[in-house]
């Protein structure tokens, strides 16, 4: 289930392709069906993709008569880097792509999303105000199709009482026993170390701050077996109890659980990690019109509670508007103030972090 | 056979499609590659287009510094260590029938195919606690209780050899095919034990496609990515580990390209060192 993170997935030879051969290997050719309207829409490949496939783009076409060709994208950055490639040769390898909030802000960066028109997106109207992504010059660059959470995660069998606090990365008695994301920009547990010891993400905004979060995070090391970039290489450790603790998205280990493994997401008393997609647009697109038809369908109430229940992910539109049970609200969110990740960090000191990230882990 | 020397342009026709897929497959990519790593790197953003040297200096300092001198260490000790393997195993091959041969390399072949996926996860199980080996030395009274097996070194080196000692074989075989029985014969006759008769005549006469053999596993072993990803902890992560994380993670490909180009230099004088020491034994 590569949702997030690619990493099994490229191999050495077609990472060369990525990175060497640039945008002639990059850029896709667009073959679109020649009658009707249609959309290519870049959405998670695996698991996200094929819940997509079945239960909200037939509907989506049957309600619009846009016919959807869904494109299987790796994790966020990875696919900016070939939208970003494809729209110098102007090419979109999709039009609509779904994109997390660091690869958002960096696409805004070089101007690679088209500003949409909120006035063509009413049910936009229905978002929490922080997952519309926008330009500073107030242009429109993202809309908000998803949320999801990292979570505590643990084996039942090996922990029979589920873990309350973050604090438990640190609890000498799980000695090499963590599974944790490998990168500074998807992990984010300077945050969750902020939060967790320092009173908040605020401690982050000085670099002394930020040291300081990075020696505590230290401590963490000697607990850590895995630190993962693929999701299945975690995923497998915790069903069987190899590797029986770690941070996971909450949507996958629900599933997990559901099909009778032994594992469960925990949100700590310090909060689960918030994290969202994006809807954006290529600037290379030209389906302009049916992007905005189809970010507005995406933005409707009923569609985010289907996702809900069939995806797993945590809405983006306001609770009240939801027809969800408390139970399925509670299923796929939580009402603990959440760990929001300081996304304006891996803008601009994005280098230095990562810098001090690799010394610390690997070092 | 003496070799004629071209005289007309039409002699160096047959030349022109290797050289051409050359430029365009190699020289080109690695031009560009060279290109984007002086290029001026945008953090938040991409890059843009520039002459600095702000990548080179971020990379040569003593951190970056260790990974390299391990990844060079690492991709070393795969190499002798299938060499070491691979030799007798070939040698002894090489005098089995042509039914047994077959049956032998189709089996190399077929681990070759798979992927460095397919081998990492499959070791990444076979080391495990829950389901690896450790339970079946356990079970035999060898190890007290089952233990995980990874991540470590050990399990880097061991799923590294795994992956390129076929290629290895396939190395040697040729080489141990073309080698006169006669010569292991005659050290017999003397009275040369068969060990002995091995290290001190096959070995000599093969010292050229040893030396080459371990330049090709060494290349071969440097651009590894995923199994130390998989099997290692981080202080076995690669250089490759680390360009992946610039290019596809961080989209630094200016830094990523630094790097790439550093790691292509290096080995390209270990292998000239390597070519030009032998040489040099070789006039003597």
């Amino acid at each position: 289930m590569n949702k997030r993170i690619a990493g099994s997935g490229i191999g050495r030879r077609s990472f060369m392709a990525t990175g060497l051969a640039g945008a002639g290997i990059l850029a896709m050719p667009n073959v679109l069906k020649a009658q009707g309207r249609s959309l290519k829409v870049g959405v998670y490949g695996g698991y996200f993709k094929e819940s997509f496939d079945k239960h909200i783009f037939p509907e989506f076409t049957k309600a619009t008569g846009i016919a959807v060709e869904s494109v299987a994208e790796p994790t966020g950055e990875v696919w900016l880097v070939q939208l970003a490639q494809a729209a110098k040769a102007g090419r979109a390898p999709a039009d609509v792509s779904m994109m997390s909030q660091v690869a958002m802000l960096k696409g805004q960066a070089i101007n690679l999303w088209t500003g949409l028109d909120r006035a063509r997106i009413p049910n936009s109207d229905n978002l929490i105000g922080k997952f519309i992504n926008s330009y500073p010059d107030g242009r429109v660059a993202g809309i908000g199709a998803v949320a999801w959470y990292i979570t505590l995660v643990s084996n039942t069998k090996v922990y029979p009482k589920a873990p309350t606090s973050w604090a438990a990365l640190w609890d000498p008695a799980n000695r090499n026993r963590l599974g944790l994301l490998a990168l500074v920009s998807n992990s984010f547990l300077l945050e969750v170390t902020a939060k967790t010891f320092m009173g908040g993400t605020e401690a982050l905004n000085s670099e002394e701050g930020q040291l300081k979060a990075f020696g505590k995070l230290a401590e963490v090391k000697p607990n850590v077996r895995l630190w993962y970039r693929d999701e299945a290489q975690f995923e497998q450790a915790l069903k069987s109890g190899e590797i029986p603790m770690g941070q996971y998205y909450h949507d996958v280990t629900g599933l997990a659980a559901a099909d009778g493994h032994p594992v469960r997401s925990t949100f700590p008393k310090e909060g689960g990690i918030l994290d969202s997609g994006c809807w954006a647009l290529s600037r290379a697109s030209k389906k302009v019109d049916e992007a905005h038809v189809f970010i507005d369908y995406m933005s409707q109430p009923s569609i985010q509670a289907t996702m809900s229940r069939k995806v797993g992910t945590a809405p983006t539109v306001k609770r009240n508007l939801l027809d969800l049970s408390d139970d399925e609200f509670a299923s796929v969110s939580s009402e603990i103030d959440p760990i929001v990740p300081r996304y304006d960090l891996y803008q601009a000191r994005s280098d230095w972090l990562n810098q001090k990230w690799t010394e610390l882990i690997v070092g | 056979m003496r070799r004629e020397p071209a005289r007309t342009f039409s002699d160096l026709l047959p030349l022109l499609f290797p050289a051409a897929v050359l430029v365009v497959f190699f020289v080109i990519p690695f031009g560009i590659m060279v290109a984007v790593s002086f290029f001026r790197r945008q953090q938040g953003g991409f890059y843009t287009v520039d002459f600095v040297v702000a990548n080179y200096e971020r990379f040569l300092t003593p951190f970056f510094g260790s990974v390299l001198g391990f990844s060079l260490f690492l991709a070393m000790a795969v190499a002798v260590c299938c060499v070491v393997v691979a030799l007798p195993f070939t040698s002894f091959l090489s005098g089995c029938s042509r039914r047994v041969q077959v049956v032998w390399l189709v089996g190399i072949l077929a681990i070759l195919s798979l992927s460095e996926v397919i081998i990492g996860f499959a070791w990444s199980t076979l080391f495990s606690r829950t389901a690896g080996i450790g339970n079946l030395l356990a079970a035999l009274g060898l190890m007290e209780a089952p233990k995980a097996l990874l991540p470590g070194f050990g399990a880097v080196l061991t799923g590294m050899i795994y992956q390129a000692l076929p290629f290895t074989i396939l190395l040697l075989y040729p080489s141990l095919m073309r080698l006169d029985p006669s010569l292991l014969e005659a050290a017999r006759t003397l009275g040369a034990s068969p060990l002995r008769g091995f290290v001190s005549v096959v070995v000599p006469a093969l010292r050229h496609t040893i030396a080459a053999t371990l330049i090709m596993v060494f290349v071969f072993a440097l651009g590894s990515y995923l199994l130390p990803q998989i099997l290692g902890r981080p202080q076995h992560w690669t250089l490759s580990v680390l360009i992946t994380d610039q290019a596809i993670y961080q989209s630094n490909m200016p830094f990523a390209a630094a790097m790439a180009v550093f790691l292509v230099l290096i080995s390209l004088a270990l292998v000239g060192l390597v070519l030009l020491v032998g040489g040099r034994r070789e006039a003597a």
